[in-house]
């Protein structure tokens, strides 16, 4: 199955360093594994743009669509058997540890 | 589940390995031809497990599959409501009516949440498998969880009747099916024991109208002995360093070993509720902390770690706050004091039986 990682902040986090993998060792692991397609930083939420078109008018307004205090701050795309596998390898990622991360199955169009 | 009700009524059949394969088989086949396109995601999968082993003489078969049918359900990226909901469907055999009715929900609304369980299932990809040993512990402990979650729902119900006698008996219906499939896991067996514990006195935890009788009052002779002797034979059975049901039960086998609540060892029960307090800290288990050393060293002294309490957590919400207040005053003399709590507790009280106890008490603190 295909997973999408958003790999997000979390004020509430604790700020100690966090153990295990750096995020260049986990992107290392899970890309020659072959679990990780794809997946990169995103700008924060400060550099979004969103746009909407209504009634042939369009609207671009500065910022995010939703106003969170969490921001989505990277994605990975990975591959793996199940929702455990992707658990197990999202709880790697160091973001677990310094935020939060919400994994969201693929559905792909037929 | 049916196979276990049938040998009840029939007697055990000769074969019964394959036999089970085949009730187990039969029903998975019934319940695909009743289920909706909406169920089949569960279901399909059920199935599939059973047909490569055909014809299966070995029991485990059907053990294995059960096991991953209930972890399965009681999957942690389930919401808990679903969980429960979809244990009660699929593993119990209940309808959807019948579970919308224990729960207060309406059937559609039962319906939707046990829809939704199932596409989720079926679209995050959750496996359909007794999990792996590294992350046993943990989902062992959430299948523990939704089981004690159905128990304490029919215990405590927080609308209406007080007891749901059809909750209980599911939760220990489950919980047996569970102990008889992880036979060597204690707190499974931990947990049977406190529901028994607690099964135990529900004849006594009412009068005769439906209002609340107090451990302290309950007629001992109304509990049923036959739970309690298994309770306890079970809790002998098990190894010192109890996990949080083990301690629960230990702390429920004191109150209950005891002829009468003056007897009760309180001292004990304070020791067992530290041990859970570390184990699995929460103001509940400090408040209940709190009146076992007000039992064995004197309400003063526990009116003191209540109001530390008080200061230090969030629970300001929580009727059984006010409610122990009130009690401990009550015993101190300190009436006016005491009726300022009912009061309170009446305001939070969850239940109109709860509500209909603490207005007797508040009224004979008035008197």
């Amino acid at each position: 199955m295909e997973y999408m990682l958003f790999i997000c902040t979390d004020s509430t986090a604790p700020t100690t360093e966090p153990s295990g993998y750096t995020i260049d060792e986990w992107v290392a692991e899970t890309t020659d594994g072959g679990t990780r397609r794809h997946g990169d930083r995103l700008r924060p939420a400060n550099d979004a743009t969103t746009v909407k078109l209504r009634g042939g008018r369009l609207s671009v307004t500065a910022g995010p669509f939703a106003e969170t205090t969490e921001w989505i701050a990277g994605y990975d795309v990975i591959e793996c058997g199940d929702l455990d596998a992707a658990i197990e390898i999202a709880a790697k990622h160091p973001m677990a540890q310094l935020g939060q991360i919400e994994i969201r199955p693929m559905w792909p169009i037929e | 589940m049916r196979a276990l009700s049938d040998w009840r009524k029939g007697g055990i059949p000769d074969n019964p390995g394959a036999w089970l394969t085949t009730v187990a088989k039969r029903r998975a086949i019934d319940l695909l031809r009743h289920a909706g396109a909406e169920d089949r995601a569960l279901r399909r999968v059920a199935v599939e497990e059973y047909e490569p082993v055909e014809p299966d003489p070995d029991i485990n078969g059907d053990i294995d599959d059960r096991l991953r049918l209930i972890f399965t359900c009681c999957h942690p990226a389930l919401p808990m409501d679903a969980r429960v909901a979809l244990t009660l469907r699929t593993v119990a055999g209940l309808t959807p009516a019948q579970i919308a009715r224990a729960f207060l929900v309406t059937e559609p609304a039962m319906d939707k949440r046990l829809v939704r369980a199932r596409a989720k299932i079926k679209h995050a990809g959750i496996p359909y498998r007794v999990p792996p040993p590294h992350l046993m512990p943990e989902r062992r402990d959430g299948v523990l969880a939704v089981l004690y979650l159905l128990f304490t729902e029919g215990y405590s119900a927080t609308g209406g009747a007080l007891i749901r006698i059809p909750l209980l008996r599911e939760a220990i219906r489950l919980t047996r099916l569970l102990v008889e499939l992880m036979p060597d896991d204690g707190e499974v067996r931990a947990l049977l024991a406190l529901m028994l514990l607690h099964h135990a006195r529900t004849a006594a935890r009412t009068d005769a109208v439906g209002n609340v009788v107090t451990l302290e009052e309950q007629d001992r002779s109304l509990w049923d002995r036959d739970a309690i002797t298994e309770a306890l034979t079970i809790l002998r059975s098990l190894v010192p360093r109890a996990g949080r049901y083990g301690l629960q039960a230990r702390i429920a086998a004191c109150h209950l070993e005891a002829s009468d609540a003056a007897s009760t060892n309180f001292a004990r029960i304070a020791e067992l509720y530290d041990a859970l307090a570390f184990l699995d800290p929460s103001p509940v288990v400090e408040l209940n902390r709190a009146v076992a050393v007000a039992m064995s060293q004197g309400p003063e002294v526990g009116l003191r770690l209540i109001d530390a309490l008080v200061t230090s957590r969030g629970m300001d919400d929580y009727y059984l706050l006010p409610a122990t207040r009130a009690d401990l005053l009550r015993r101190m003399g300190r009436r006016t004091e005491a009726a300022t709590e009912y009061e309170k507790a009446l305001q939070l009280a969850p239940s109109e039986a709860e509500k209909r106890y603490l207005g007797k008490r508040l009224a004979e603190t008035r008197r």
